[in-house]
C-alpha cells in the first residue's frame, strides 16, 4: 500500500526523523493560513501517489501567503501528469505547505528488502534529489549499502560507516546516525516494503531534514497495522481495482481490449503474454483464484464487463483439483447471471476437460471453445478486432 | 529417480485440522503420500482424517518418524510454524501459506540458516515426485512419472507447463513450486543443484516470472555448472512496471526485474528459452530428442 508524502512524514516524525514545519491544505484559503503561520517563503507540494512532481509543476515556491493561496488555487483540482502517473495523470486534492529551507546539500537514504540476501538493506548516497534507480544505473559507486541482520537490527557502527562515507562528520555525525537508526525503526515497526528520504537535506545552518519521504507498506502485514490502513486514499486507485479487491480478486487494469480471466497469477501473466504474441493487447491482469469458484467467476465477469474498452473476453482456467466440468458449469451459470453481449473465448485444460467443453458447447451461450492457450489467444484477438 | 521426496517420505501436516489442511491431506493420502502425523496445538492425542494429531512438531518426529512437514497455517502464524519445524531440524519443510508478512519471512530465514531444515515456499503449490509422493495442493492427475525436472515460482503455470509435458508422454522426476513471494526458502539454484545431481533427471524446465533477479542468478549457475539441458520461460513480458502481479514477489521495481532482462540472461547463458507459454512442452520434447541422438 502506498501513502502520501505528508502521511509518510508524520509516521517518520513519530520515530524521530526531523521533518520541515508544515501542514496540509485542502483549499486555497487553508494554504494561505498555513503560509501565514509559517512565515517567509513556503513550498506548496501536490500530494499524489507518484514521483516526478517537481518537473510536472506539482511543487512550487511561494514568497507570500497571497502567492501560496494563488498557487494552491491553480493546483487543487489540476490533473498532474508525471512520468510515473501514466498519460491519464492524477487529480490533486491535497497540498502540503511547508517552510522553505536553505539547501546546502542533498543526500539520499532509504531501506528496502534485498531479495537475494533476504534481509533489509539501508542505502545511502551523496547523489540526493535524483531518482535512486538513475543513480544506480549511472553512478553505482555513489550508492553505499549496509545489510541489516534482522535478529539484532541496524547497528551504530553501520550508521557511522554510512555517515562517514556521505561526509556527514563532526557535528553532523550524531544527528545523521540517529536519523538512520530512526528510519530502520520506522521500517521495521510499520512492516514497510520501502522507506525513502530523498532528498535527505542538509541546510545552510547545519540541520538535517527529510525534505521528501516515501513509505510503502507490505500488503501482507496490513492486518496488524489498523492505524496505517486508515491512510489508504481510494482516490489514488482505479475504481474497478478497488471493487475487485473487495471480492478478493487480483485485478490490474491495462490499456488493451481483451479482458482476461485466469486462475493463478503466473498463468494470468502468461495469458497476457500470449495475447500479445498473437497480435492483441490485454485489457487487464485478473487472477480469479486457484479454485475458480462459480461465485468468483461471476464477480470477475462483472469487473471485466465494467471496463468499456473490453471487446472480447478470454477465460483461461487450468482445472486441477477443481475439475473442468465444475468450472464449466460455474462459467455458464455466471455468464447467464451477468448477461454478456461480447464474445467470450474459453480455454479449459486439466481434469475432465472433455466434459467441461461439452457443458460450454451445449449451454446455449455463444462461447468460443478453444483448445490450448495459443488457439485461445488467436481466437480472442480475431474476435476483438471484428 | 527424484529429488527431496519419494516413497520414503513420512509427512506431517501442520494445520491438519483446518479446512485446507483436511482437504489436501485427503488428496495427498489418495495420491499415495504417507501422511503419518498432524500438528494442531491443543488437539494432541486425537485422530483426524485417520491421522494421529500431536501438539508439537517434535512429538510428530519422535512418535511417528516424520521426515517432512507441510504447513497449512494462516499467514499470521505461518512464520512461527516454519520456525517450530526448523527448530526440530526436520529435513524438509513445505509451506503452502500465501500472505505471510515479508519481515516475518526475513526473520524466519535467519532462523532457518541455523537449522538443518530445508524450506520450500512459502506461497507455493508444493513438491511432487510423480507416482511416489505429493506434498502440497497440486492436482496429482496432471503429473506423470519420468525424467524431466520442473521448477517454478507459480502454481497453475506449473500445472500448465507440466500438462504439456505429460500430454507428450514426457514424465517428470520431481516438480517443485518454489513460491511467489519475495523471500523464499529453496531458490532456483538450490533446485537446479538437486536436479543436476539426480541421475533420474535428464532435462529441466525453469518457469520464472517478473520481479527480483533469481532467474538471472539461475541462468549464470546453469551456464557454469549444469550438465543437463534446461528450458526456460518467464511470465510477465507484458506486465506494467511498479504493479504487483498477484504474487507478492512479482513486481518490476525501479525498472528492475523485467521479463526482458531475465530472458536475455537466460539466452546468454545457453538456456532453451521459449517466449510463448504454449511452447514449453514442445521445447522440452525437442531437447529430449536431441539428448537421445
Amino acid at each position: 500500500m502506498k501513502i502520501h508524502e505528508y502521511q509518510a512524514k508524520k509516521v517518520l516524525a513519530q520515530f524521530g526523523v526531523p521533518i520541515p514545519r508544515g501542514d496540509v491544505a485542502k483549499d486555497p484559503y487553508e494554504a494561505y493560513e498555513i503560509a501565514r503561520r509559517l512565515g517567509g517563503t513556503v513550498v506548496v507540494k501536490a500530494q499524489i501517489h507518484a514521483g516526478g512532481r517537481g518537473k510536472a509543476g506539482g511543487i512550487k515556491l511561494a514568497g507570500t501567503p497571497e502567492q501560496a493561496e494563488e498557487i494552491a488555487r491553480g493546483m487543487i483540482g489540476m490533473t498532474l501528469i508525471t512520468h510515473q502517473t501514466g498519460p491519464e495523470g492524477r487529480q490533486v486534492r491535497t497540498l502540503l505547505i511547508e517552510e522553505g529551507l536553505r539547501i546546502k546539500k542533498e543526500f539520499y537514504i532509504g531501506i528496502v528488502i534485498d531479495r537475494s540476501r533476504q534481509r533489509p538493506v539501508l542505502m545511502a548516497s551523496p547523489a540526493g534529489g535524483m531518482e535512486i534507480e538513475k543513480v544506480a544505473a549511472e553512478t553505482p559507486n555513489l550508492i553505499f549499502k549496509e545489510f541489516i541482520d534482522p535478529a539484532v537490527g541496524f547497528q551504530a557502527f553501520q550508521a557511522r560507516g554510512l555517515a562517514f562515507r556521505l561526509g556527514l562528520t563532526g557535528d553532523l555525525l550524531a544527528p545523521a546516525t540517529k536519523i538512520m537508526a530512526a528510519l530502520y525503526r520506522a521500517f521495521e515497526a510499520t512492516d514497510a516494503s520501502l522507506v525513502e528520504i530523498n532528498p535527505f537535506l542538509l541546510t545552510e545552518d547545519g540541520r538535517l531534514f527529510a525534505l521528501d519521504a516515501k513509505l510503502n507498506l507490505d500488503d501482507n502485514a496490513l492486518y496488524r497495522h489498523q492505524d496505517l490502513v486508515q491512510l489508504r486514499d481510494f482516490h489514488e486507485e482505479d475504481p474497478l481495482e478497488i471493487q475487485a479487491s473487495r471480492y478478493g480478486i487480483n485485478y490490474i487494469r491495462l490499456d488493451g481490449n481483451i479482458g482476461c480471466m485466469v486462475n493463478g497469477a503466473g498463468l494470468a501473466m502468461a495469458t497476457m503474454d500470449i495475447i500479445k504474441l498473437a497480435g492483441g493487447s490485454p485489457a487487464n491482469f485478473l487472477d480469479v483464484g486457484g479454485g475458480a469458484s462459480a461465485e468468483q467467476v461471476r464477480n470477475a465477469f462483472q469487473i471485466l464487463l465494467a471496463d468499456r474498452k473490453v471487446r472480447a473476453v478470454l477465460i483461461n482456467i487450468f482445472g486441477g483439483i477443481m475439475r473442468c466440468d465444475v468450472v464449466a458449469r460455474g462459467v455458464v451459470e455466471a455468464a447467464k447471471a451477468v448477461g454478456i453481449d461480447i464474445p467470450v473465448v474459453v480455454r479449459l485444460e486439466g481434469t475432465n476437460v472433455e466434459q467441461g467443453q461439452e457443458i460450454l458447447r451445449s449451454s446455449g451461450l455463444r462461447f468460443a471453445v478453444a483448445t490450448g492457450m495459443k488457439d485461445a489467444a488467436e481466437q480472442a484477438v480475431a474476435l476483438a478486432k471484428s | 529417480m527424484s529429488v527431496l521426496v519419494d516413497k520414503n517420505t513420512r509427512l506431517a501436516v501442520q494445520g491438519l485440522t483446518g479446512r485446507e489442511g483436511s482437504f489436501h491431506t485427503q488428496q495427498m493420502v489418495a495420491y499415495g503420500t504417507k501422511v503419518v502425523a498432524g500438528i494442531t496445538p491443543g488437539k494432541g492425542g486425537t485422530l483426524h482424517e485417520g491421522v494421529p494429531v500431536f501438539n508439537t512438531v517434535t512429538e510428530a518426529i519422535e512418535k511417528e518418524g516424520a521426515n517432512a512437514t507441510v504447513i497449512f497455517v494462516p499467514p499470521a502464524f505461518a512464520a512461527d510454524a516454519i520456525m517450530e519445524a526448523a527448530s526440530a531440524d526436520i529435513p524438509l519443510i513445505v509451506c503452502i501459506t500465501e500472505g505471510i508478512p515479508t519481515l516475518d519471512m526475513v526473520r524466519a530465514m535467519t532462523f532457518l540458516s541455523r537449522s538443518k531444515s530445508r524450506l520450500i515456499g512459502p506461497n507455493c503449490p508444493g513438491i511432487i515426485s510423480p507416482g511416489k509422493c505429493k506434498i502440497g495442493i497440486m492436482p496429482g492427475s496432471v503429473f506423470k512419472e519420468g525424467n524431466v525436472g520442473a521448477v517454478s515460482r507459480s502454481g497453475t503455470l506449473t500445472y500448465e507447463g507440466v500438462w504439456q509435458l505429460t500430454a507428450r508422454g514426457l514424465g517428470q522426476s520431481t516438480c517443485m513450486g518454489i513460491g511467489g513471494d519475495p523471500v523464499i526458502g529453496t531458490n532456483f539454484i538450490d533446485a537446479l543443484e538437486l536436479f543436476n545431481r539426480d541421475p533420474g533427471t535428464q532435462a529441466v524446465v525453469v518457469m520464472g516470472e517478473i520481479g527480483g533477479t533469481a532467474e538471472e542468478e539461475a541462468a549464470r549457475y546453469i551456464k557454469e555448472n549444469m550438465n543437463k539441458p534446461v528450458v526456460g520461460f518467464v511470465a510477465g513480458q507484458t506486465a506494467p512496471p511498479g504493479r504487483r502481479m498477484g504474487h507478492a514477489g512479482a513486481i518490476i521495481a525501479g525498472g528492475k526485474g523485467t521479463a526482458a532482462e531475465k530472458i536475455a540472461a537466460m539466452k546468454e547463458c545457453g538456456l532453451h528459452v521459449v517466449t510463448s507459454p504454449a511452447d514449453i512442452g514442445e521445447a522440452v520434447a525437442q531437447v529430449m530428442r536431441e539428448r537421445k541422438r
